[in-house]
């Protein structure tokens, strides 16, 4: 339960962080589109995507220095569980429009029924998704 | 210039909030999407981000134009096809079994650990085939 407050607080500063973008930029704080777009547009056209990763990726480095612990990963997914998730969430997020954030956080937000679709069915298919996880990993 | 800082100091928030809240490591989302074994923390996170967001959208779109720039920049897509379900619901498989999205992912970078970079390299080659695929890419 020593869990909850971090979580709406990094909750709320990821909302923070979308309505930033959106209120400077004009920009829905779509992550799956900001990194798919580097291989679809032009140098130029990318600059500021370019540095909203550069900021992710301080970011990053500032989490390491505060606590070792943040990015221990204790999901034993082994490599080419790795390689097809990646695929799948490469894949997927492309083709449907969006993630967690974009669809989950900033369409949610502004009540896109699109949005909210997409939200609820990868939450159905993620859920279905660790259920197969854990019966496969059971039964080897 | 303004726009590319106000990215960057929008990234930074943004991976702050992914790491405090626990979203930096996997076995907190999947243990969000195992139904036998609950962990809630996504949903508090889910539900801080969109309160968040939710009322401040409503303020900010009040105006005419964001602050640096003359347009907004919002989809105005309103189908719901089956490009969004397929889309959605194999992101939602991947997602399940890496315990990975796209910003996490990217912000666990520095963690150099070779994990995160064979999902985010896998993740970049369905990015392109999908693109590839659509045609957004020759």
């Amino acid at each position: 339960m020593d869990n909850i407050l971090p979580s709406v607080i990094g909750g709320i500063l990821i909302g923070l962080s979308a309505s930033m973008m959106l209120l400077f930029n004009g920009r829905v704080t779509g992550i799956s589109n900001i990194i798919s777009s580097l291989l679809s547009h032009s140098f130029k056209e990318n600059y500021w995507r370019y540095l909203f990763i550069v900021g992710l990726l301080i970011g990053g480095l500032a989490l390491k220095l505060y606590n070792s612990e943040t990015f221990v990963n204790t999901s034993q997914r082994g490599i080419l569980a790795l390689i097809i998730s990646g695929f799948l969430v490469g894949f997927g997020t492309q083709t449907g429009s969006g993630c967690t954030s974009g669809h989950g956080v900033c369409g949610v937000s502004r009540f896109s029924k699109r949005s909210i679709v997409a939200t609820v069915v990868f939450i159905i298919f993620g859920i279905i998704s660790v259920r197969v996880m854990t019966v496969l990993s059971g039964a080897l | 210039m303004k726009k590319e800082i106000v990215a960057l100091v929008s990234g930074f928030i943004f991976s702050i909030g992914l790491g405090i809240s626990g979203m930096t490591q996997p076995q907190n989302v999947i243990g969000f999407l195992d139904l036998q074994n609950w962990n809630p923390q996504l949903l508090f996170v889910m539900l801080g981000a969109v309160l968040t967001h939710a009322i401040l959208y409503r303020i900010i779109r009040k105006r005419n134009t964001p602050m640096f720039d003359s347009v907004w920049h919002i989809t105005t897509k309103k189908e719901i096809n089956a490009k969004l379900i397929i889309g959605s619901a194999v992101f939602g498989i991947g997602w399940g079994i890496g315990g990975f999205c796209p910003g996490p992912a990217i912000t666990s970078l520095v963690s150099f650990e070779l994990n995160v970079y064979i999902f985010v390299i896998s993740m970049l080659v369905g990015m392109y085939v999908s693109l590839k695929s659509s045609g957004a890419v020759k």
